[in-house]
C-alpha cells in the first residue's frame, strides 16, 4: 500500500469535522488542544503508525480547501514491465 | 450627408448604430417598437449583437452584462417597460457602467395609454432605480435632435462612465420629418476595467456591492462628486425671444415645441413672451433659468403631465416670480391655441399691478 | 501552523488548491458544500485551461461573494438575473467562457424566467445550480425547492403544499427545452458523488467550449446552519430526504455531448 501524508492549513479550517469522518484510515482528529484564529478547533493529522495512504478523500470532502495531499510515487507500470523484461 | 425623411424611433436606432453601439437588447412595447424592429435587421447586418429578450427585466440585465465588457450598449422601452428596468438601471449606476437607455414615453399610470406623454419625468430624472443617483437625461423635441442627442448620449456615457437616458415622448418616436444622420464611427476601444478574461492581468471585478458601510459611502461620495461635475458642465437648453420677455414659458420635448408656436403667435399679438426649452432634464438648466427669472415677471410651465418639471422650475426660480402651469395628461397632446390661451391668461393676470 | 508527520521528501504532491481559486478565507459556514462546489468549478477550469478566458456571473445569495474567491474575471448580477447578464456578456464576447453560479432562491424562484429562456435559446453558457432547498443568506426561509414538511424560518410548521405548492424540479423542467444540450443533477453529499459532480462540471464546460448550447449542472447541497444540523447530519439529510425528491441523473444529454 502506498505511503502518504497530508498538510492541513489549520488557519483556514472551520472545524466542520467532515475529514475526520470520511478518512478511511481514521488518522485525522479534531485538535481539541488549540483554537485557530477564527476560534475553531482545527483538524489534525494523527498518524503515528504512518497509515495515511494519500488517498485524498479528506481533501475531496473538505469544503474549505485546507488539505494538501502527498503520496509516495508508485513505480510507473511501464517501469515495472521493463524491470520484468530486462530482469 | 443629405437629409432623409426619418421616423424618430428609426432615427434614434440608426444614430446609435453610427455611434458604434455594439449590442442592443430590447422588448416590444408601443410606442418604441419600431426602434427594436429596425435594430433586429440592422445590427446583424453589421455583425453586431441584437437580441429580443423575454422581458424588460431580462433586457436591462443583458445590457448590464454587455456593459461590463466596456462595449457601447443600449436598450429602448416605453414607460411601463422602463419601470421594469429600474432595478437593472440602479445596478448599472452602482457599477459605474456607461450605458444608453431610450424611454419613449406614453400615458400612465398603469397600462395607461399609448399616446405621447411626459409622465416619466420624475422617474427618469429622480428615481431610475433605488439609491442616490441621477442619470443624465436628454430630451429631444425633433427627429434631428433625437439623432444628435443619441450620438451625444454615448459620448457622455463613456466620458462620465454614467447612465444616460434619452427621454423622448411618443410623438418624437413616432413622427417622421427630414433629418441628417452622422457618418459611421469606428469601433470604440475597450477600457481597462472591462471583463474579458483575466489573461496576463489581475482579475477584474464589476459589482455594486460594498459590504462595509464606509466603503459604500466612499463609493457614493465619488458618484456624487462626479454628478456635481456633470451638473455644472452639462446643463443645456435653447431659448427664444427671451431678451425682452416679461413672461417666460418653459417646456421641453413636444410640449416645448408646440409652446414655441404659441409663443410666436403671442409675439405677433405684441405680447412680450419668451420660451426656454430644456434639452437636458438632468442636469436641469437651473443656472440659465434663474438668470432669466431675474428679468421676467412670471413663468408658465407647459408639460404633457400633471406638473413634474414644474417642481424643478420652482426650485430654480426659488420664489423670485410666480410659476404657473398648463398641462394635458396621459396621452393628450396640447394644441398651440390652448397654450396661447394660457399665455394670454397669464399675461393678463401678470399685467394687473400687484 | 501546518500539521503533518513523516518525511515528505519521498512523497509527491498529488492534491492542492486549484489555481482558479484564490487562497482566501471564505465566508461560508463550517461544512457548507458551497465550498466544495467552488473547488470543483475551479478544478474544472484548471483542467480545461480556461482560467484566463472565464467570466463568472455571481448571484445574490450565499454565493454573492463568489467572484472574490475565484481568480477569474467576475461580475455581480441582480437577484435571479445572472442568466440574462451572462447572455449579454456571451453575445458580445463569445470567445469567453461564461458561467453563472446560482442558488435555488436565485434560479428557481425570482430567476425562473431568465433560466428558462437561456435554456430555450440554447444560450452557450454554463450554469452551476446549487440546490440546498432553502434561502441561506437571508437566514433560512423556505425556497421553491424546500421539501414538503420542511421547517424553515418562513414555514415554521413545515412547508404545506396546500398553500405553497411543491418543490420545483429545475433539471427536469429545463431538460424539456430544445436549446438545452446538457442538463444533469449531481450531489455533494459524499466523496463518490463529489467526484461525479466534478466530471459533470468538466463536461458542461466542454459543451460550452464546443458551442453545443445551454449546459447546467444542478448540485444538491447542504445548509447546516439553517437546517439546524451538524455538517455530517446535513450530508445525511441530503441523502435521506433530498435524493428521493430530486433523483440524480442525466436529464438532457444531446448526442453531440455524448462524445465529449
Amino acid at each position: 500500500m502506498a505511503k502518504g501524508t497530508i498538510v492541513i492549513d489549520q488557519e483556514r479550517c472551520k472545524g466542520c469535522t467532515l475529514c475526520t469522518l470520511f478518512c478511511p484510515q481514521h488518522v485525522i482528529i479534531m485538535d481539541e488542544t488549540r483554537l485557530n484564529g477564527k476560534g475553531y478547533h482545527p483538524a489534525l493529522l494523527s498518524d503515528a503508525q504512518g497509515e495515511c495512504t494519500g488517498c485524498a478523500v479528506c481533501a475531496v470532502i473538505c469544503p474549505d480547501v485546507c488539505i494538501s495531499v502527498y503520496r509516495e510515487a508508485l513505480p510507473k507500470r511501464r517501469e515495472v514491465q521493463e524491470a520484468i523484461v530486462h530482469g | 450627408m443629405a437629409k432623409e425623411l426619418l421616423k424618430g424611433n428609426v432615427a434614434i436606432a440608426e444614430a446609435a448604430v453610427r455611434a458604434g453601439v455594439e449590442a442592443y437588447f430590447g422588448y416590444p412595447i408601443t410606442p418604441q417598437t419600431e426602434l427594436l424592429e429596425y435594430m433586429s435587421q440592422r445590427m446583424p447586418e453589421l455583425g453586431r449583437v441584437f437580441l429580443q429578450a423575454e422581458s424588460e427585466v431580462a433586457a436591462i440585465n443583458m445590457v448590464y452584462g454587455a456593459a461590463c465588457t466596456g462595449a457601447r450598449v443600449m436598450t429602448s422601452s416605453s414607460s411601463p417597460g422602463f419601470s421594469l428596468m429600474q432595478e437593472g438601471l440602479s445596478y448599472i449606476a452602482g457599477s459605474e457602467l456607461p450605458c444608453v437607455i431610450v424611454d419613449v414615453m406614453r400615458g400612465g399610470p398603469g397600462l395607461g395609454n399609448i399616446q405621447p406623454s411626459q409622465g416619466d419625468y420624475f422617474q427618469v430624472t429622480r428615481s431610475a432605480g433605488h439609491g442616490d443617483f441621477h442619470p443624465i437625461v436628454l430630451a429631444p423635441a425633433s427627429v434631428q435632435e433625437a439623432i444628435d442627442f443619441t450620438i451625444r448620449a454615448f459620448d457622455l456615457a463613456d466620458h462620465y462612465r454614467h447612465l444616460v437616458i434619452i427621454a423622448a415622448d411618443g410623438q418624437v418616436g413616432q413622427m417622421m420629418e427630414p433629418a441628417e444622420l452622422p457618418p459611421m464611427q469606428a469601433r470604440h476601444e475597450r477600457p481597462a476595467w472591462a471583463v474579458n478574461g483575466a489573461k496576463g492581468r489581475k482579475h477584474n471585478l464589476i459589482t455594486s456591492l460594498h459590504m462595509s458601510a464606509r466603503d459604500a459611502e466612499d463609493f457614493n461620495l465619488r458618484l456624487q462628486a462626479r454628478m456635481s461635475i456633470i451638473k455644472v458642465t452639462e446643463q443645456r437648453a435653447v431659448e427664444y425671444f427671451t431678451e425682452d420677455a416679461q413672461l417666460l414659458v418653459i417646456g421641453y420635448g413636444t410640449a416645448g415645441r408646440i409652446a414655441l408656436t404659441a409663443v410666436e403667435e403671442a409675439r405677433a399679438r405684441g405680447l412680450k413672451v419668451g420660451l426656454l426649452r430644456p434639452q437636458t432634464l438632468w442636469p436641469f438648466p437651473e443656472d440659465r433659468l434663474s438668470q432669466l427669472a431675474d428679468n421676467v415677471r412670471a413663468c408658465l410651465v407647459v408639460e404633457m403631465n400633471a406638473g413634474q418639471m414644474l417642481e424643478d422650475v420652482r426650485l430654480a426660480v426659488a420664489g423670485q416670480v410666480p410659476v404657473n402651469f398648463y398641462g394635458r395628461l396621459a396621452g393628450v397632446v396640447p394644441m398651440p391655441d390652448e397654450i396661447l390661451a394660457a399665455i394670454e391668461d397669464e399675461y393678463r393676470r401678470m399685467a394687473v399691478p400687484a | 501552523m501546518i500539521s503533518t508527520n513523516g518525511n515528505k521528501s519521498t512523497l509527491e504532491l498529488v492534491y492542492e488548491r486549484p489555481q482558479s481559486l484564490l487562497p482566501m478565507y471564505t465566508h461560508y459556514c463550517p461544512g457548507c458544500t458551497h465550498g466544495i462546489a467552488h473547488r470543483l468549478v475551479a478544478e474544472a477550469l484548471d483542467e480545461l485551461g480556461l482560467r484566463e478566458q472565464a467570466i463568472l456571473v455571481a448571484p445574490v445569495g450565499c454565493a454573492v461573494f463568489a467572484y472574490e474567491y475565484f481568480n477569474i474575471d467576475g461580475v455581480e448580477a441582480a437577484h435571479g438575473r445572472a442568466p440574462a447578464m451572462a447572455t449579454g456578456i456571451k453575445r458580445i464576447q463569445p470567445e469567453n467562457i461564461v458561467l453563472t453560479y446560482q442558488g435555488d432562491g436565485d434560479l428557481a424562484s425570482i430567476g425562473t424566467a431568465e433560466i428558462i429562456h437561456v435554456a430555450g435559446r440554447g444560450e452557450n453558457i454554463t450554469t452551476i445550480f446549487v440546490n440546498n432547498a432553502i434561502y441561506g443568506m437571508t437566514g433560512g426561509q423556505m425556497a421553491p425547492t424546500s421539501l414538503p414538511g420542511q421547517k424553515t424560518s418562513s414555514s415554521l410548521c413545515g412547508r404545506d403544499p396546500r398553500t405553497t405548492g411543491y418543490p420545483l424540479k429545475m433539471s427536469e423542467l429545463l431538460a424539456q427545452t430544445t436549446g438545452a444540450a446538457y442538463v444533469v443533477r449531481r450531489s455533494l453529499h459524499d466523496v463518490a458523488n463529489i467526484r461525479k459532480a466534478k466530471k459533470a462540471i468538466v463536461t458542461a464546460l466542454k459543451v460550452q467550449m464546443q458551442g453545443l448550447g445551454f449546459s447546467m449542472v444542478e448540485l444538491l447541497s447542504t445548509c447546516p446552519t439553517n437546517w439546524g444540523l451538524t455538517p455530517e447530519q446535513a450530508l445525511q439529510w441530503v441523502r435521506d430526504n433530498m435524493l428521493p425528491y430530486f433523483p440524480l441523473g442525466d436529464y438532457k444529454v444531446i448526442d453531440a455531448v455524448k462524445g465529449l
